[in-house]
């Protein structure tokens, strides 16, 4: 297999901006990455778009407006990890040696508010069952009750990543808060306050990836774009095992642990009691293909919908045991200037949450920490970084970056 | 609502006035009933019924009965209405343990998280949600906690 290489990364901030299209968005990100990867028209092969509701040929409209069709355009949904589906996609492409260079885009444009999802039948949505902070929060209830995790925990999470959003100029949320703000921001479902959840926006974002310049000619690269290039060493995406109740494939029923021989993967029979989550199954195998472990991790973003879910992220990406979760957090390995900091983007909590953007949003704030470039919030000597995104689906992507 | 359940029938007080949200999921009578299947092969419960098992993929499922009886797992209440919703706010919603291994997402009649605790014996009821254009109340499946004298209403 072919090495990938990230060549240039771009954004349109993440917020809410209604005079500018969807199309629009997607142009400003899409030029921003292909200008610093030296990439002009012809430059790329194929293209690989992800969004969750932009609708028909979303990609088509950005890359249409800007004159640059012709090649393969595929628009990809994969709810929150649409931005790591559509890079899967564009990576495998390039290390099976079937293109040279390929471009990957999310773009989004959300409406304010609790998130309408076609995933629910009308009857759902009649009867109360569409709620999805409901399901948030009851996920966030059982991590309290197994991983040591308190109000307080989940508050700090959001203190943290505040702190990093106000550095973020493509943050949505630049202000600073307390613990105590968090806690008596409105009550949405308990234990989660409005604050310590995402807000669904808008924004795009960009990543140019290129086979490195061992394997071909790489024609139209510029010597910059090379020497500032970070290479990129997993990209996986994987959906749910059946059986757990509160996996984000929500389910209307799941099993009891004790009961469970449930189907693994690869059809094996597997005890429930080590059933993977969708977002395990895609770290393990990303670490696997990376060549790295948690251990030799220095930056993360990971998904933080919520705040719980930031947490739950921990365990399931390895970074620390299973249950430990409040106790690791507690440490302050995760805050800035801790061992391993995560979310330093501000996170989406400070973002928002464009989905078919957001999981791009990471790889271009971890692309910046590898080359040094992250201004305010550069995390020193970072050399690997992981970028996480889950959601509905479930869909879960891991993306494995060295500098 | 309070005597939906506890003061007999649905069928002959509001049959002919309440609808089920969605046909297949549960029975209205006295008792209501959940309806359920399990796996001709693996033998696991699922809810709603399958055809196919989603935990073995084998094909042949049998119908079966799930106990209207069992302990509450997590809740929460919901505060706003998310959208495409009918009924009122604020409402409970959690996951319920069955003994027959199963866990149901599910409304809860209890809006109040602080009235209610890991593992409390909970049992099921048949609820309104809203009423529709004809004023038929259309109703849903619910836990309440069994040591609750007053349950709150589904809807209200």
């Amino acid at each position: 297999m072919d090495r990938v290489e990230v060549a240039g990364v771009g954004m349109h901030p993440f917020g809410r901006f209604p005079d500018v299209s969807l199309t629009q968005m997607g142009v400003v990100a899409v030029r921003a990455a292909l200008k610093e990867a030296g990439v002009e028209r012809g430059g790329f092969q194929a293209a690989f778009c992800g969004t969750a509701y932009g609708g028909v040929a979303s990609g088509h409209k950005v890359l249409g407006a800007i004159g640059m069709t012709g090649m393969p355009i595929v628009d990809v949904e994969a709810g929150c990890a649409s931005g790591g589906a559509a890079l899967m996609l564009a990576a495998s492409s390039i290390a099976s040696g079937q293109y040279e260079t390929v471009l990957v885009f999310g773009i989004e444009k959300m409406p304010k508010g609790m998130i309408r999802s076609s995933f629910f039948e009308p009857w759902q949505e009649e009867s109360g069952m569409s709620a999805t902070p409901a399901y948030f929060a009851l996920r966030a209830q059982r991590l309290m009750q197994t991983s040591g995790v308190t109000k307080e925990h989940l508050a700090r999470v959001v203190v943290k990543n505040r702190s990093q959003g106000v550095l973020n100029c493509d943050a949505m949320y630049r202000s600073l808060v307390s613990e105590g703000e968090v806690l008596s921001s409105r009550l949405v479902c308990e234990p989660l306050h409005l604050w310590m959840l995402c807000s669904p926006n808008e924004g795009a974002a960009a990543v140019v990836l290129t086979r490195a310049p061992s394997h071909g000619a790489n024609a139209g690269l510029t010597r910059e774009s090379r020497a500032s290039s970070v290479s990129l060493l997993a990209a996986v995406l994987r959906s749910h095992l059946p059986g757990p109740v509160l996996g984000e494939s929500t389910p209307m029923a799941g099993l009891v642990e004790s009961h469970v021989v449930a189907s693994g993967e690869d059809g094996a029979f597997v005890n429930e009691a080590t059933l993977p989550s969708a977002t395990t199954l895609a770290a393990r195998s990303a670490y696997e293909e990376a060549g790295v472990g948690p251990e030799d991790l220095d930056v993360v973003e990971c998904q933080d919908t919520d705040a719980a879910r930031e947490l739950l992220s921990y365990e399931e990406l390895g970074l620390c045991s299973d249950g430990g979760a409040g106790a690791f957090f507690a440490t302050g390995a995760t805050e800035r200037g801790g061992r391993l900091p995560v979310n330093m983007s501000g996170g989406l909590l400070s973002k928002g949450e464009p989905l078919g953007a957001s999981a791009l949003g990471q790889v271009v704030e971890l692309v910046r920490q590898l080359r040094g470039d992250a201004g305010d919030r550069q995390v020193d000597g970072a050399r690997v970084a992981l970028s996480h995104t889950v959601g509905r689906g479930a869909n879960a992507g891991v993306v494995i970056l060295r500098g | 609502m309070t005597g939906v359940s506890s003061e007999g029938p649905l069928v002959g007080k509001l049959a002919q006035r309440a609808i089920a949200v969605t046909a297949g999921l549960f029975e209205m009578g006295d008792p209501p009933r959940l309806l359920a299947s399990s796996c001709n092969e693996c033998g696991q419960p699922h809810f709603p019924r399958q055809e196919t098992c989603p935990y073995c993929s084998a094909d042949g499922c049998t119908d079966i009965e799930l106990s209207n009886n069992g302990t509450l797992w997590a809740w929460t209440a919901v505060t706003s209405a998310p959208p495409g919703y009918k009924g009122a706010v604020p409402y409970g919603f959690g996951v319920v343990e069955l003994p027959e291994g199963i866990r149901i997402v599910t409304r809860l009649t209890e809006s109040d998280p602080a009235r209610l605790s890991y593992g409390e014996p909970v049992h099921l009821e048949i609820v309104p949600v809203y009423q529709d254009e004809d004023g038929r109340d259309v109703v849903t499946f619910a836990f309440a906690a069994d040591a609750s004298d007053a349950p709150v209403q589904g809807g209200e």
